[in-house]
């Protein structure tokens, strides 16, 4: 028997604490495949955020850093600086990247530091019980915005990866989904450029992976997978943003 | 070609996102099993008709499946 597929050993054996079919653990999975097919797993540091990704430190089979809320750019950029040769790479969702940690991202991005960045989008605060997000849909329904997002009171959602995108220092942007298995293979793909531009010091990366809250947004794990799709896509449409990583 | 899917039932989820991903229909969450969760497991139901896609261990958050084919 040949194995096709089994997991990779970059991945820890505790069992991860998301709710079932939630799409942290398909982006767990995708970076620790990356990290394992690069052969890097003995020199790359990870960076987690505050939000529902928090204990990536113990799914993960390498070094990692719990940054505090919004600073993992911050705390990243010390650590690369100080040893390049290390793979530094953070891991946040959109209420650590979008909100509190906006300021850190676009500098990080701005400064090109050598790093890479998975962004979850999945639109909505789960950690703390489903609030109104930056990337919120408009008229989406979250515990603190019960009517549904008002752009008029609140704006409408933020699209990260065309934002950085616009920034000199950024090489690599990337927009991804995990609504079904080619986006997930394609997302797997995107987030192998994003590390392969940090070891070819071409600059910053970036790649938003437009990920899945079954629990907080009331649905079904598959669902939610479909509310991707029919919803989320539409407004954060898919693709290469930026890439410079071949001149 | 001979698959085999091997689901390593007690860290399932039961989420049923390979049942969603399998192209040949042969994904089902179990009806007569619970795992140490409390969950029930995903199971395949005819090993014969796999083609080892592995389309259900891509979609899989909690990294259960095994596929292998001779």
């Amino acid at each position: 028997m040949n194995t096709v597929f089994k997991k990779t050993p970059v991945l820890t054996d505790t069992i991860m604490h998301y709710c079932p079919g939630c799409g942290h653990g398909i982006v767990h999975r995708l970076v620790a495949e990356v990290i394992e097919e690069l052969g890097i797993q003995d020199r790359t540091i990870g960076f987690v955020p505050v939000g529902c990704a928090v204990f990536g430190y113990k799914y993960f089979n390498i070094d990692c850093v719990e940054a505090a809320h919004g600073r993992a750019p911050a705390a990243a950029t010390g650590c690369k600086r100080v040893n390049p040769n290390n793979i530094v790479f953070t891991y946040q969702g959109d209420g650590d990247l979008a909100s509190i940690g906006a300021a850190e991202i676009v500098h990080a991005a701005h400064r090109g530091e050598k790093i890479t960045t998975i962004f979850i989008n999945n639109a909505i605060y789960g950690m703390t019980g489903g609030q109104m997000a930056p990337t919120t849909l408009v008229g989406q329904k979250t515990t603190t915005s019960p009517y549904g997002r008002d752009p008029e009171h609140c704006g409408k959602p933020i699209r990260i990866a065309e934002m950085i995108a616009t920034i000199e220092g950024a090489a690599y942007v990337e927009r991804v989904s995990v609504d079904s298995t080619p986006n997930i293979r394609k997302a797997k793909a995107a987030i192998k450029k994003a590390f392969q531009c940090q070891i070819d010091r071409k600059g910053f990366a970036l790649v938003e992976v437009l990920s899945s809250c079954p629990t907080n947004w009331g649905k079904s794990p598959s669902e939610a997978m479909d509310w991707i799709k029919s919803d989320m896509i539409p407004y954060y449409p898919l693709g290469v943003k930026k890439d410079i990583t071949n001149e | 070609m001979v698959s085999k899917v091997t689901i390593d039932e007690n860290r399932c989820k039961g989420c049923g996102l390979c049942v969603r991903a399998c192209p040949k229909k042969i994904m089902q969450l179990s009806k007569t099993k619970l795992n140490e969760k409390g969950y029930h497991p995903a199971e395949c139901i005819d090993q014969e008709a796999c083609i080892a896609c592995a389309s259900c261990a891509w979609t899989c958050p909690d990294a259960v499946i095994t596929v292998e084919k001779e």
